[in-house]
């Protein structure tokens, strides 16, 4: 009989082990159902994990665009991880992207057409604010009213899609766009533009902003008293009370941060990438974030690194669905398949597996 | 603006065919969370309960066959979270949003060759006699089987929870599952089949939204009805009667934001679609306040992993 045996702590090698098997046999499993659409799986997985990087035709084009992927992920994984490590459940993170990039993106085009150098800090700090006000929505229920944060900040989701979709044909609508939905392109504007910072890396200011939030993190988690109380908080909430932990702070806290970063995201993906803020402006990073987040162990490098392998499932999804005609959605199976298997091989790290007879106790 | 327009009877008729899917969601989460369980992948379950329903009615030409298999699918997804939470013992919170996030993916992917078509029709019953009655007639007994079959679901749900043996096995291991088990009930196969029990009911819901209430098939198309019938739920203290209230109040500000649509009323189109949203976050927010009510009502076990020692 097999039967499993808690771990008196969480094994080491298992924690880093897991997501390199779940990413395997999502390969495998993801490979199956190729092969059921009627698609080579071989040619798909190569297509997905090997060409965006290493094939001579599309390296050159693939590459730059890892980063431009992984940074709005891992900004947004990072601040939702020290969330979940506390058991706190910001999902709404795609919300709070939009509103950082609507509030980011109304400041700017409120100084139309002014070049002031001013307007790019500016712009970056009202959109970090905009997803901290809209965090701030369920952390304050909350607090104050004990209600479901999950719930909250995911139905917050489908208010914000409703409030881009009302900006994009209204308030902040190109007044020179012959009519069609969507503002002002910020790339093409001098004082917002949010540009490559060395040509050919795809590296832009969100990306440096991910890469000081990865090190933020591990900082705050390692060395500072919030992050032993998130950690206390997330292993033991009797300890963490105990020991005077406010638990209502720690909410405040950890979600207000996840927004802010989730809004920092969305400021920088309109001002650079995607250019301009419109209907179709949000593509699902928040949601694939939480991926992000698990994939990484909740660890601030394990998500540096969980972000940059997201990142090209998405460049190679796109690359499949031009070269093999794999539909669009099967990539984002794909990433739940992921999660699937990693949250399965996480028995492997809280319990041992003994086979045999129970022995008497 | 032209508020005579919208006309009453069929206001509320289109109140019940609206609140159906969430109905259905509402009362399969109710006895997985009465288990003890907490799924929060109802919406994966309800987009590929959507999906597979709307596939095998247009290839089989039978809506019946579409429900069935449609709650055969839900029930389907709903065992990955089964076999993920009480066998290998992961967090309910991340196995049901992954749920969600793979249900949405794979749904597209199936639904593809399906988009723009239109499912066969689900026929009225049209109950003689009852059906003429002024008024009432049309508002309450000239719908499609599946409306009545989800009232009949309350009256079973609420029943089976009160009134039977089953029932209270049931509720005893969501109250306290260790004790469940020290009294020899088989706590994860309990669990399990009412996890299978939510997953078919799911599936269900999603199918009325697109073979009946939509009936089309668009990628995302539950667009967020499976959280609020999570939210339902809550709202409903774990009570199946006010779960029927709960989803109904909902199908009523649902349909009534679309007439006001229609009707052109003075109000941003996107304000009356955000609409439901917020009034179900109201609705939280209030039920919520109430500590004690709440903590009363939620099983005791709500989301806690059972792990036998012994």
């Amino acid at each position: 009989m097999i039967r499993l045996e808690k771990r008196p702590e969480p094994s080491r090698v298992w924690t880093a082990a897991t997501p390199v098997l779940a990413v395997v046999a999502t390969m495998i499993a993801g490979g199956i159902m190729f092969a059921l659409l009627g698609k080579d799986p071989v040619a798909a997985i190569r297509l997905i994990f090997w060409d965006p990087l290493f094939d001579e035709q599309f390296a050159s084009f693939s590459r730059p665009q890892l980063l431009v992927k992984a940074g709005p992920l891992i900004l947004i994984a990072i601040g939702l991880s020290l969330g979940f490590r506390a058991g706190i459940w910001n999902i709404g993170a795609e919300g709070q992207y939009i509103i950082g990039a609507v509030c980011g993106a109304g400041f700017a085009l409120a100084f139309f057409p002014s070049e002031s150098w001013l307007i790019f800090p500016g712009m970056v700090i009202v959109g970090m604010l905009g997803g901290w006000a809209w965090a701030m929505i369920p952390a304050i229920l909350k607090t104050r009213f004990n209600t479901n944060e999950i719930l909250v900040s995911l139905l917050l989701v489908y208010v914000a899609e409703n409030i881009l979709a009302s900006v994009s044909l209204g308030l902040l609508r190109n007044p020179e766009g012959a009519g069609f939905p969507g503002s002002r392109n910020l790339r093409n504007w001098e004082a917002t533009s949010n540009q490559e910072l060395i040509a050919g890396t795809g590296m832009h200011w969100g990306v440096v902003a991910a890469f000081v939030a990865v090190i933020f993190a591990y900082i705050l988690l390692n060395r500072h008293i919030t992050g032993f109380n998130i950690r206390v908080a997330g292993q033991s909430p009797r300890a963490a009370r105990f020991s005077g932990v406010d638990p209502n702070r720690l909410i405040v806290f950890c979600l207000g941060l996840s927004g802010a970063l989730a809004g920092l995201a969305g400021i920088f993906e309109a001002a650079g990438p995607a250019g301009q803020i419109s209907i179709d402006f949000n593509v699902g990073y928040g949601f694939t974030a939480i991926i992000v987040a698990f994939l990484g162990r909740l660890h601030p490098v394990g998500i540096l690194l969980a972000g940059l392998l997201m990142a090209l499932t998405y460049i190679g999804g796109e690359l499949s669905q031009f070269m093999l005609g794999i539909p669009a959605a099967a990539i984002q199976a794909f990433q739940g398949m992921l999660l699937f298997f990693l949250l399965a091989g996480d028995v492997l790290t809280n319990f041992r597996v003994r086979f045999g007879r129970t022995r008497a106790a | 603006m032209d508020l005579s327009a919208i006309n009453p009877v069929l206001l509320l008729a289109s109140l019940m065919v609206a609140a159906t899917p969430i109905l259905l969601a509402a009362l399969g989460e109710l006895v997985v969370e009465k288990s003890g369980v907490l799924n929060l992948g109802v919406e994966g379950m309800m987009i590929i309960g959507a999906v597979t329903g709307f596939i095998v009615a247009v290839e089989s030409g039978s809506a019946a066959t579409g429900f069935v298999m449609a709650a055969v699918g839900g029930a389907a997804l709903s065992m990955i979270f089964a076999v993920l939470t009480q066998y290998l013992l992961s967090n309910q919170v991340a196995t049901g949003l992954a749920l969600t996030l793979f249900g949405l993916g794979f749904s597209a992917l199936l639904g593809q060759g399906y988009v723009g078509i239109r499912a066969p029709a689900v026929p009225d019953l049209d109950i003689p006699l009852l059906s003429g009655i002024p008024f009432v007639g049309p508002v309450l007994f000239q719908h499609d089987l599946m409306v009545y079959f989800s009232l009949a679901l309350v009256a079973a749900v609420w029943a089976f929870l009160k009134y039977t043996r089953a029932g209270l096995i049931l509720r005893a291991v969501g109250e306290s599952h260790d004790s469940a088990h020290a009294l020899g009930y088989k706590v994860v196969r309990i669990r399990i089949a009412a996890i299978a029990f939510g997953g078919a009911c799911a599936g269900l819901g999603g199918a009325y939204l697109s073979l009946v209430r939509v009936p089309q098939w668009t990628e995302g198309m539950t667009a967020g009805a499976g959280w609020i019938a999570l939210a339902i739920v809550v709202f409903a203290s774990w009570k199946a009667g006010r779960v029927l209230i709960g989803a109904y109040l909902f199908g009523g500000i649902a349909v009534l934001q679309l007439n006001l649509q229609a009707a052109g009323v003075a109000v941003p189109v996107e304000i009356l679609s955000m609409s439901p949203y917020l009034i179900t976050i109201l609705v939280l927010v209030i039920i919520s306040a109430d500590r004690s009510r709440v903590a009363l009502n939620a099983p005791a076990s709500l989301g806690r992993v059972f792990h036998a020692s012994s």
